[in-house]
């Protein structure tokens, strides 16, 4: 049986997958389906949900397309989600090997560091670095990935540490390798799948927090995203609740997405370890 | 020229406090060509004496001469160029490649790191390796774990001679595999000798497979030695306590050899 096929017939999985797949279609299709700027005005202020079917979620507060802003939305939301995560489970897995595979002081020297970042919360750490910095999705990106990548690197070290004792590793060495060449091309890769098994996680927690600081007023002021409209919504939570409770179960439902398809692939990948 | 010299090697461990010499001050020489066997029971330090002569760890005292050079001041570059003449082929043939490795990554490795073929070159040297190891070149592409333990030992003796080197070590290089198997890779080992003149330090517990392959023979106890000499007399008539016992306990050895007190 492939993969997939053992990854299709658990439930939870197919249903991760179906709101991932339904998410990247809202994402690939924000420009055809609403090619004109989500941000401009497209009907009278605050139409609610269900009323006007050229404007089926209604209009938010200056009139804008909700469901345009849904859509060009969930780009935001994955670009940055991915993005950051591709970038935390990098650098954490680059930290990780070399701490492990040269050990000594290389080691203390980059677990300390580890540490630092770790023992701050990583929500303080992306709002001070965002304030400091200025807002843009690239700095959103980097401002969460410094605050993720301390997992990827510890588990990337406990993992290289194991693999460093192991025959292939000597032979490596035996037959002349650079040091770096080892812990690149032999070590790292094998370290890798308990890592990448964090990377669900690591988007999840990434799109909450770019929702959190767009939420107060620290998201990328050219872009649409989730947390800035729930923020939007606030306002007039009374009068027009919609405007916060769609987007916010956009986004409970992406999160959930995630893991659910990440619990899916990762509990197949190990039952495949476990048979083989 | 004596093709390694290795003088009081000591390593120590510390393990609780106390401090264990797992090899301590042995000494001993290979020549250009002939196979000196370590054998011992475990524990007796043999395996630690082939990651030292290897600089796979480092000893706490004595000295390695290597082709007429101090192997243990040799650092770096000059250490990884000089790796080519010193090759190791490890017990477990699963365990010593990578997991994701192609038979024909693992022996373009050693190869592409020692220049020894450039880029387009080196398809066909893999497959006049393989043939020399009795192995087809059609095994190139397939993975490491797709083939037999006897192949990837096979294999493992292809990258050790890979870049021509004086000596291999053979850390247990038979053991592990089946009786039929082992009869076959030592045969290869002693053609490999015969054509190529490599030395070999033959590190092994089993006294009938030493007395097939080795010269030389240096029986370890507890890290020192107990006894040394021309392999086949050794074996035949030991001198030293583990050297009897070591006999008494091999199953393939002839009557006559077991009759001596």
């Amino acid at each position: 049986m492939s993969p997939l096929n053992r990854l299709l017939r658990r439930p939870e999985a197919v249903a991760g997958a179906f709101i991932l797949a339904v998410l990247f279609a809202m994402a690939l299709s924000a420009s055809l389906l609403f090619p004109s700027d989500p941000q401009a005005i497209a009907g009278p202020a605050l139409l609610p949900s269900f009323q006007d079917w050229s404007l089926p979620l209604g209009t938010d507060r200056l009139g804008r397309d909700v469901l345009a802003e849904l859509f060009h939305g969930a780009r935001t939301s994955l670009a940055v989600g991915l993005a950051a995560a591709t970038a935390a489970l990098f650098i954490g897995a680059v930290v990780g090997t070399l701490a492990g595979f040269a050990g000594g002081l290389v080691d203390e020297v980059l677990m300390r560091i580890t540490d630092a970042f770790q023992t701050v919360p990583s929500f303080l750490l992306a709002l001070a670095f965002v304030s400091v910095v200025g807002p843009s999705l690239g700095i959103v990106v980097a401002a969460i990935a410094l605050g993720a990548w301390t997992g990827p690197a510890r588990v990337a070290r406990a993992e290289v540490l194991s693999i460093r004792e192991r025959d292939y590793v000597a032979g490596a060495r035996v037959i002349g390798m650079h040091p770096m060449a080892i812990a690149f091309r032999e070590v790292l890769p094998n370290a890798l799948p308990p890592v990448l098994a964090l990377s669900s996680v690591i988007v999840a927690a990434a799109i909450l927090t770019e929702a959190a600081l767009s939420f107060l007023g620290l998201g990328d002021p050219n872009r649409v995203t989730w947390g800035g409209m729930i923020a939007e919504g606030r306002t007039v939570l009374r009068t027009a609740p919609f405007l916060s409770i769609v987007p916010g179960i956009a986004l409970v439902l992406t999160v959930l997405g995630i893991y659910l398809a990440g619990e899916g692939v990762v509990e197949t990948t190990a039952v495949r370890r476990s048979l083989s | 020229m004596t093709l390694l010299a290795v003088s009081d090697l000591t390593k120590r461990y510390r393990r609780g406090g106390k401090t264990i010499a797992a090899v301590d001050g042995v000494s001993f020489a290979v020549e250009p060509g002939e196979t000196l066997a370590l054998a011992g029971p475990s524990g007796s330090g043999k395996s630690t004496i082939a990651r030292l002569v290897l600089r796979l760890i480092e000893p706490d005292a004595g000295n390695i001469q290597f082709e007429g050079d101090d192997f243990l001041t040799l650092n770096g570059a000059a250490l990884r160029a000089r790796r080519a003449h010193l090759q190791m082929v490890f017990q477990d043939p699963l365990a010593a490649f990578n997991p994701r490795a192609t038979v024909a990554r693992v022996l373009d490795d050693p190869l592409r790191i020692h220049a020894i073929a450039s880029r387009a070159e080196r398809p066909a040297r893999i497959a006049a390796l393989l043939e020399r190891v009795g192995l087809t070149a059609d095994l190139a592409p397939r993975a490491i774990h797709e083939i037999s333990g006897g192949q990837r030992q096979r294999v493992a003796i292809a990258r050790a001679i890979a870049t021509n080197p004086s000596l291999i070590v053979l850390d247990e290089a038979v053991s592990a595999l089946d009786v039929s198997v082992r009869g076959q890779i030592l045969e290869l080992l002693l053609d490999l000798q015969a054509r190529e003149r490599i030395a070999y330090l033959f590190i092994s517990h089993d006294l009938g497979v030493v007395r097939a392959i080795a010269h030389r023979v240096v029986l370890l106890d507890a890290g020192r030695i107990a006894e040394s000499g021309d392999a086949r007399a050794v074996i035949d008539a030991p001198q030293s306590a583990i050297g009897k016992a070591l006999v008494a306990a091999a199953p393939r050895l002839n009557r006559s050899s077991r009759q001596v007190p």
